[in-house]
């Protein structure tokens, strides 16, 4: 088990540097950075004034490892555009980002699950097929357009809530919704697949066999089982989440990170953008750690892998 | 009588829209120049946000009625469905060729390159996609090339799982070992054995990496770092027209209703494909 889970961390930790240097790497793409910076009325002074001040003159192994010792302890420079410290900027607006996550999360799960449970129930059926058909038709929709699509019919005719910001709590309801569509389709056919299992297994046909009532048997007996590959998709829709946040926060206008990294790529302010894409990858990297380790406690037979 | 595969597929009729869809898009997509009834491009700034032809104050002469610049959106419409078609199957192509390549050599030789080859797919499903491809698109300046290049180069980790996967299973197989007795190369046995046993299941990731390949590239049009205009792409049509989407709500449903049929219809397809070979690929 412990060897299990030194080994799971060692792969987390090589990710999390090979990303820190594909971010690195990100923002050498466009040639010459300082140029970007200075922008396009900038003079040749203007242009080897930032070069010095922003230690752009130096070799490029130099500036890699200057940035990758600062940036493991939490130090992203300086926003080029705000004026402030990246690191203050992203803790700013990490909460937004977190709770329109969560939100979404919890939106995807409450619609899943009663859906996935359905459809294993009636495997074949016509519940099944339609079951089957929202997970096609979520799976086919364009975040933005839903978006715009919801603004539009929830906010403009009906008037019943923000069309954006989330200066009150109902502000989260829309983007929510439009997140939770992404993970949808596959929360869904997860629960179904992992539902049919566990019904068509043989401690089922026990509990049947002892008369337990149908619904025991389906949440006790059926969905803890089923449940458990979910927990660890879930942790990793989450991610994914996060990391789609960037559209629908510019959709809905919403001041998190996503709306922040937007802003940053439109102004060229690199170390920004370079922070969030670390960052973002890094609480990815973290939650598929703690889904596999989750998994593993919960399910001896992963342990070996 | 047992039916055959391709009977089960055509008595489908999830798969008989899908591919309903799908041929009509890529007909319209390939004759587009000669069906089109205006120039997508020619402006007209004296009609301006025409209402479709079946709504209140519309013009017969446009069906679709006119963006904000006064030209023909069924043009428009028609010429995007070309941009979609095209960027998605260049995609798949690329990412095709990356995630294959990378799966079937860690599935095929397992050890360290398969270390490598998993090490690869995790760190690639680490990057912010979405976040990634919008800054490139800023740092490089966003053209038709650029988001297929960028979109191939961040969407092959299925491609990759799936290849992996399916080549580990077939590896140890009597045929694969019958071929190697018979003394063939390494490269027949990757290329003759090996390929085309599990061309079925890449071809169900094909479509699902194509219908994603076009919302992507939606997305990023839409948000201004796509295709660069005056192309009709989908996304950006729904971009230029969000202003007016409160006094007009057509013009944002009509290009979002066809990049959501075509998506549809890709997925449908790829559905079907799946169904008939019995497995489930579905992360």
């Amino acid at each position: 088990m412990l060897r299990f889970f030194l080994r799971r961390f060692a792969v987390a930790v090589l990710v999390a540097l090979t990303v820190l240097t594909l971010a690195f790497l990100l923002t050498r793409l466009s040639g010459d950075l300082a140029i970007s910076i200075a922008g396009p009325n900038a003079t040749a002074e203007d242009v080897a004034t930032i070069r010095r001040v922003y230690g752009l003159d130096r070799p490029v192994w130099v500036q890699y490892f200057d940035w990758l010792g600062r940036a493991v302890q939490g130090d992203f420079g300086e926003s080029y555009f705000f004026r402030d410290r990246v690191a203050n900027l992203i803790a700013a607006r990490m909460p937004v980002t977190l709770t329109l996550g969560l939100v979404g999360l919890v939106i995807a799960l409450v619609v899943s699950l009663p859906l996935g449970i359905l459809a294993a129930v009636r495997e074949g059926s016509w519940v099944d097929r339609a079951v089957g058909l929202v997970a096609m038709i979520g799976q086919a929709m364009p975040s933005f357009w839903l978006g715009l699509v919801l603004m539009i019919v929830f906010g403009l005719q009906l008037g019943w809530l923000p069309i954006s910001g989330v200066e009150t709590w109902d502000g989260y309801i829309l983007p929510g919704v439009v997140l939770a569509f992404s993970a949808i389709p596959s929360l869904t056919r997860l629960t179904r697949s992992g539902m049919i299992e566990a019904l068509s297994s043989d401690y089922i046909r026990t509990a049947r066999a002892k008369g337990l009532s149908r619904l025991s048997i389906l949440v006790k007996h059926g969905f803890r089982n089923a449940a458990i590959p979910v927990v660890s998709i879930a942790a990793v829709q989450l991610g994914f989440m996060l990391g789609g946040s960037v559209v629908i926060e510019t959709v809905f206008a919403l001041h998190g990170v996503g709306f922040l990294a937007w802003e940053s790529i439109s102004k060229n302010d690199f170390p920004v953008v370079q922070a969030v894409v670390l960052i973002l990858a890094l609480i990815y990297i973290g939650l598929t750690l703690v889904a596999d380790l989750l998994n593993a406690v919960l399910d001896p037979r992963l342990r070996t892998a | 009588m047992p039916m055959t595969r391709g009977g089960r597929l055509l008595r489908n009729p999830g798969f008989l829209l899908g591919a309903s869809i799908v041929a009509f898009t890529a007909i319209v997509a390939i004759l587009a120049p000669w069906i089109v009834p205006y120039d997508p491009f020619a402006i007209d700034l004296n009609r301006r946000l025409v209402p479709p032809s079946f709504m209140e104050g519309g013009d017969p002469r446009n069906f679709l009625g006119t963006d904000q610049l006064g030209r023909d959106y069924l043009s428009r419409l028609i010429y995007g469905a070309r941009i979609s078609m095209v960027i998605g199957v260049l995609t798949v192509i690329t990412s095709g060729l990356i995630g294959i390549t990378l799966g079937v050599l860690g599935g095929f030789y397992g050890g360290r390159i398969d270390d490598f080859v998993v090490f690869c797919i995790t760190t690639r499903l680490s990057i912010p996609a979405v976040l990634v491809a919008l800054a490139v698109a800023a740092l490089r300046g966003s053209s038709f090339l650029l988001v297929v290049l960028v979109l191939g180069l961040l969407l092959w980790d299925r491609f990759a799982v799936v290849a992996r996967s399916t080549t580990m299973q077939i590896r140890n197989l009597d045929y694969v070992a019958a071929a190697w007795c018979a003394g063939v190369s390494r490269w027949w046995v990757l290329t003759r054995e090996v390929l085309p046993n599990i061309a079925t299941h890449l071809a169900v990731v094909a479509t699902l990496e194509m219908a994603l390949a076009i919302l992507l590239e939606a997305a990023l049009s839409f948000l201004g770092l796509g295709v660069p205009p005056p192309l009709p792409s989908w996304g950006l049509m729904i971009s230029e027209a969000k202003e007016y989407m409160f006094f007009e709500a057509w013009v944002i449903i009509i290009p979002g209703a066809a990049l959501f049929i075509l998506v549809l219809g890709v997925n449908l397809l790829g559905d079907a494909l799946r169904d008939m070979m019995g497995t489930d690929l579905s992360r």
